[in-house]
């Protein structure tokens, strides 16, 4: 493998850039696994309090929402093997297809903070202050990763547009495409850690 | 195109390469990582100064008892921001950004990095970061006051800048985390051919080590910070027991970070060290593969030490035990180098160069610092010990005395290799003994005075101590004006000394078997591979 790099002249290594991509999922996923620390040990603590405040989501919201993401995991995929079997087209339209999903989960997120805020659960309000102290840590923890991992949403959003920008001006093609193959794996990332939220979060009794 | 190494007129190297930008634009937008590493090494000499200055402050008011030059609350600024610069933005990016990238690629046959963009990228990151740290020492609020640590709950509490401060280290650890990332794929990716990972040189081992730390520990700083943040401005409570948080878990989530972080300030220093010794004894490293696999033994075991910062703290016994166990088990592949260092010079031809006798001191200091470490490894007592100036000593011998003794080794080491002069030696060697003697006149006397009882991070102490804040104080200034010559000397070599040959040292490693200073694209010709890098006959 490293045999070869030194003489090609072109500064191009397909091997070089999915390691790199691979490094830095290593780190997003121990980001979040400080927060999972922090999660269960608080939950050993408080086990009633967090079970009181995950009846208080609404896990049809959060199955939808899984449920999207899952889908937009395949159509990602999808994009790339359309893209290897040089269907330029059809990768588009699934780069176009993932990223409406995004939004759509987005959009349903919105709806539950809204809701959340709207009857002064959020985190700073006086509601919280007088929460007891399992329940608010419970919901501190909840928005803090969920912002967190809509922030994630949000980056890898402008990630696949690069390459949705990329695909379509013939910069990434059928011979060259460790760009959009980066961009899935960074989606797929954030699809897991979304499944290991969903549960964490919603499906606690 | 090839260049003609020999003829010397036709030779472009990378300090007069002409690129797609000019003058200053040719330095800050360069993707060379040679260039890249100067970038780092002037801005890290500077934040050293500043640092440095910081700390000189604290030997002046602790000159006498009482206040001697500023107010209580000025001096929990001052240590904190020394803590701050001095870690975060020196002895953390410091080898490895520097030397790392000057000379982790030359070492291993390679033209670049694997992401040079990447690279000049971490760089920016790192400059934005600085900025902030700086800045947060003159916003309206006052300089954050919480030590270096931000321990919780004060760090929550206090009203000074700590969620700018928090936010620069944060900054700065994503700057780190995308250098250990590059030099990663680059160990993997771009070696020459014929370049096995076991005929590499033991400094890019070192690296090697010391990114998969900097890749897995520092996002455990990141999310701790970024929940002291969120906990600061929505008050939400994971740390602050009135809310139901915990303290010692924010202890436990830093140091699960921070213990890590030495071993990325000492694998290099360490590594540099092992790049020394065989070039100025001539003679082939004892034990190639101790040394290599103890780098990364001691990677995997600092992982798991952290609560040694912690016995006071409120663990249970079983967890203090234990974490005291491993400690003394991560100081066995220290002391393998340590021994592998003295068993290559025995009956070597040493060269009392002054890198070698950076490279001796440093080994000196080290012991001094890590066997210190081991007396506070042990519950007994470091429960005795624990946050006096016992604690100061032992991690400025470890920080200053290893890491810092390393990158003035490493400095004097390549400096001829990296500009193409070469410094003046008989003032290298004056400096380097002010240098040593007012190391040891600052430091080893807070040995003593932690033992009588000294607290660390007090303004003020009992008359008692007076003898030895004085002894450590005079320690200070010689040291800093031993630096001073130091610097004074290096730059003079840069700027005006004699034209250095490739190999003025006669080293094996890859580095000198190409002109100095090195072209643009390091190797003109494909290197050759030797199967011990380390090989004199």
């Amino acid at each position: 493998m490293s045999d070869t790099n030194i003489h090609t002249e072109e500064h191009r290594n397909d091997d070089a850039s999915k390691l790199g991509m691979w490094l830095f999922i290593f780190t997003e996923l121990l980001l979040f696994g400080g927060l999972f620390l922090v999660y269960s040990i608080y939950r050993a603590q408080y086990p009633h309090n967090f079970h009181e405040g995950s009846l208080e989501l609404s896990v049809t919201i959060g199955a939808i929402n899984t449920i999207v993401l899952l889908f937009s995991s395949m159509t990602i995929a999808m994009a790339l093997t359309a893209m290897q079997r040089n269907n330029k087209k059809l990768a588009m339209t699934m780069i176009v297809v993932t990223l409406v999903m995004a939004v759509v989960f987005l959009i349903n997120k919105y709806f539950e903070w809204g809701a959340k805020f709207h009857h002064g659960l959020y985190p700073g309000s006086d509601l919280m202050a007088l929460l007891e102290r399992g329940h608010l840590l419970y919901f501190s923890l909840y928005f803090f990763m969920t912002a967190l991992h809509a922030f994630h949403i949000i980056v890898g959003m402008v990630l696949l547009i690069v390459v949705l920008l990329r695909v379509k001006s013939n910069r990434i093609h059928a011979h060259k495409y460790v760009l959009l193959e980066n961009g899935a794996l960074y989606w797929h990332l954030v699809d897991l850690i979304w499944i290991f939220l969903f549960p964490l979060l919603y499906l606690i009794s | 195109m090839t260049h003609n190494t020999v003829d010397k007129i036709e030779y472009v190297s990378f300090l007069e390469h002409k690129g797609k930008y000019k003058g200053l634009f040719s330095w800050i937008f360069a993707t060379d990582h040679k260039r890249i590493a100067l970038l780092y090494l002037y801005a890290i000499a500077t934040f050293f100064f500043v640092g440095a200055i910081l700390g000189l402050l604290m030997r002046l008011e602790l000159i006498a008892p009482g206040e001697t030059i500023m107010k209580p609350q000025t001096y929990n600024g001052i240590f904190t921001v020394h803590g701050i610069i001095m870690i975060f933005m020196v002895v953390i990016p410091g080898l490895s950004a520097v030397f790392g990238n000057f000379f982790l690629p030359i070492l291993i046959g390679a033209k670049d990095v694997a992401f040079p963009k990447l690279n000049l990228f971490s760089w920016w990151v790192f400059i934005f970061g600085s900025v902030l740290a700086v800045a947060s020492q003159f916003m309206k609020d006052g300089p954050p006051d919480t030590g270096w640590t931000f321990y919780a709950p004060y760090s929550t509490a206090t009203g000074t800048n700590v969620i700018m401060a928090t936010t620069a280290a944060f900054v700065l650890g994503f700057s780190s985390i995308l250098t250990g990332l590059n030099f990663l794929v680059t160990i993997h990716q771009m070696r020459a051919p014929g370049m096995k990972f076991f005929n590499m040189p033991l400094f890019p081992w070192a690296i090697y080590a010391t990114a998969w730390i900097q890749l897995l520990a520092t996002p455990i700083i990141g999310i701790t910070l970024l929940m002291l943040i969120a906990e600061r401005l929505f008050g939400i409570g994971f740390f602050d027991p009135n809310l139901g948080g915990d303290p010692i878990l924010f202890q436990h989530l830093f140091w699960i970070y921070s213990h890590p972080a030495v071993y990325v300030m000492i694998l290099p220093a360490m590594g540099v060290i092992t790049e020394i010794i065989p070039t100025f004894c001539q003679r082939r490293v004892y034990g190639y593969k101790a040394i290599a696999l103890s780098s990364v033994a001691i990677a995997g075991v600092g992982f798991l030490v952290w609560g040694h910062h912690m016995y006071t703290s409120g663990m249970s016994n079983q967890a203090r035990w234990f974490f005291s166990l491993l400690t003394f088990v991560v100081a066995v592949p220290s002391a393998i180098k340590v021994f592998n260092w003295l068993s290559t010079m025995y009956k070597g031809s040493i060269d009392l160069k002054p890198p070698f006798l950076y490279a001796v001191s440093f080994i000196f200091l080290f012991i001094i610092g890590g066997t210190t470490g081991l007396l506070l490894g042990s519950v007994a007592t470091n429960v005795q010990v624990h946050d006096t100036a016992f604690i100061v000593a032992h991690f400025h011998y470890i920080i200053f005395g290893g890491m810092g003794f390393a990158f003035f080794a490493a400095i004097h080491y390549w400096l001829p290799k990296m500009y193409g002069k070469m410094y003046n030696f008989k003032r290298a060697n004056i400096a380097w003994a002010i240098i040593f003697v007012g190391f040891n006149l600052l430091y080893f006397p807070q040995f003593i005075l932690g033992f009588q009882g000294m607290p660390r991070r007090y303004f003020d102490y009992l008359p008692q101590f007076q003898t030895g804040e004085v002894i450590s104080s005079i320690g200070g200034f010689i040291l800093v004006s031993g630096l001073i010559l130091m610097v004074y000397n290096l730059v003079m070599g840069v700027r005006k000394g004699e034209p250095s040959p490739a190999n003025p040292w006669n080293g094996s490693t890859l580095e000198w078997q190409i002109p100095s200073p090195p072209s643009i694209e390091n190797f003109d010709e494909a290197p050759v591979i030797k199967k011990n890098p380390y090989d004199y006959n």
